[in-house]
């Protein structure tokens, strides 16, 4: 279960020198095994929230809590995939994952499970861009956090590859059985993935509201075109 | 693919065959001075076959070697502990940046005075031209790693060893490269300039002292190995590159 206790965030103007207010008393609630997407225009300090549950960036005030335990650094409890870039060059698909654990039995469920398996002899750069976010996500899986943070996942993808890149990750975090956030402005990303969408208002940031989302668990890409699907994406998007 | 490089080896000898023929004219004209084409490579054939040359190339390399091998653990080195201790960076940097600008041949005087002459100030020498260049570059490199990598080094709880040597350091290879291309080639200028004034063997001892001897068809020889060799150091490093970075060559 993740936390966020009355967090205010406020950065500082040095030319103006005037403090912008990012968070104000802000405060969420994320349930054990929940799969959350927080939407929001750009600019709403999505990143910032990111940035300060993965312990990066300290809150002005108040504390982010992981099972009740108090943040206070990054860890291996918490971990983030990226919109950008964030596998390391240099190092071949298995070194990547090797820096992060050395149980070679997990190492190989992870690829095999992300279908990267063949490829753990290449470097980053020989990957595709989906590829590229699969691995990602395996060295995330590889060290078993309780609860996983996706920035923008898919923003470097082309639509096409995002749509079948979604339904895969879908699967593979239902296997997985973790806690995940979701952050995105994409509305249909956040529909078509979550149980819960988390919809954010302008600064300082607060929750203008929760919709549930009532699907059945066994998403399939064909929901996409489904009233119902249509329907919830609208009202979200009046939201916001 | 082969007529572009038959072209390319076709232009490569124009250009030779015009550098020789005006190295021809001018050597027709001030003949006293500039020995012809023909009288160098002659005496480059003599000097190789007699072997003595051999000796001078030898002991230039071997500064050049330790002197550079110094320059680049010290200046990848320190490079690193800056880029991992931010706060050093505030002192080296004005310290660095004061010492940069002095040429290698200006260090010449004290390190006859302090070393004496001989190998110690050589390598002394070789180390002020080879430091900057590596020092610099693999602190641009060191500072210009990515902040999403220091965050990932946190979240999975990387050991600070670990981050230094697999994250740090291999993602500044590229830039240590750089550092050290120039490096070497700072390094090699530098022990010719160190051996014309404080040595008595090597190739820039060899020129300075057949140019006493007047034989300037040996000091034009001279100045061919000094190039010839300072080209090969470069396509070594070069060869080394491509082997150690596959990912920066071919990204």
């Amino acid at each position: 279960m993740l936390e966020l206790k009355n967090i205010s965030h406020y950065y500082r103007n040095q030319s103006r020198n005037t403090e912008i207010s990012v968070f104000e008393n802000f405060n969420l609630l994320i349930g054990e095994g929940e799969i959350v997407s927080l939407v929001g225009k750009s600019g709403c300090g999505k990143t910032t929230l990111v940035n300060i549950i993965a312990g990066y960036t300290e809150p002005t005030s108040g504390s982010v809590f992981m099972n009740g335990e108090k943040v206070v650094a990054p860890g291996k409890d918490r971990i983030v995939i990226n919109q950008i870039h964030d596998l390391f060059d240099w190092m071949t698909v298995y070194q990547n994952m090797r820096l992060v654990s050395n149980d070679d039995n997990d190492i190989n469920k992870y690829l095999s499970m992300t279908r990267l398996s063949e490829f753990a002899d290449a470097y980053p750069y020989e990957l595709s861009g989906g590829m590229k976010k699969r691995l990602s996500l395996a060295r995330a899986l590889v060290v078993d956090p309780k609860f996983i943070i996706m920035d923008e996942p898919f923003n470097s993808l082309d639509y096409q590859l995002r749509e079948k890149f979604q339904e895969e990750l879908l699967d593979i975090v239902r296997k997985s059985k973790k806690t995940i956030l979701f952050v995105t402005h994409d509305i249909e990303e956040a529909v078509f993935l979550s149980d819960k969408v988390i919809i954010l208002s302008g600064r300082p940031t607060q929750i203008k509201k929760e919709i549930v989302i009532s699907f059945s668990k066994n998403k399939v890409d064909s929901i996409r075109d489904t009233e119902d699907f249509i329907f919830l994406k609208k009202k979200i998007k009046e939201e916001m | 693919m082969i007529i572009i490089k038959m072209q390319n080896i076709l232009k490569k000898l124009i250009v030779l065959v015009v550098i020789l023929f005006l190295w021809q004219l001018l050597s027709s004209s001030i003949h006293t001075i500039i020995p012809s084409p023909i009288e160098v490579f002659t005496a480059l054939y003599n000097l190789s076959v007699q072997g003595d040359i051999f000796i001078h190339i030898f002991a230039s390399l071997k500064r050049v070697v330790v002197g550079f091998l110094i320059a680049t653990f010290l200046g990848v080195g320190l490079a690193l502990i800056t880029g991992y201790y931010k706060k050093i960076d505030v002192f080296l940097k004005p310290l660095v940046e004061f010492l940069r600008p002095i040429p290698p041949i200006a260090w010449i005087p004290i390190a006859i005075l302090i070393f004496g002459l001989g190998d110690m100030s050589a390598y002394f020498i070789v180390f002020i031209g080879a430091f900057f260049p590596i020092f610099t570059n693999s602190f641009f490199g060191v500072s210009s790693l990515p902040v999403i990598y220091e965050n990932i080094a946190h979240s999975f709880e990387i050991k600070n060893f670990i981050f230094v040597k697999d994250i740090l350091f291999k993602f500044s290879l590229p830039y240590i490269f750089t550092g050290l291309k120039i490096g070497i080639g700072m390094a090699w200028m530098s022990v010719i300039a160190a051996e014309l004034i404080g040595a008595q063997s090597g190739l820039g001892y060899f020129i300075q002292l057949n140019r006493l001897l007047l034989r300037t068809d040996n000091v034009i020889a001279g100045m061919i190995l000094i190039g010839f060799i300072g080209y090969m150091l470069s396509l070594l490093l070069l060869t080394v590159e491509k082997i150690i970075i596959p990912w920066s060559i071919k990204k």
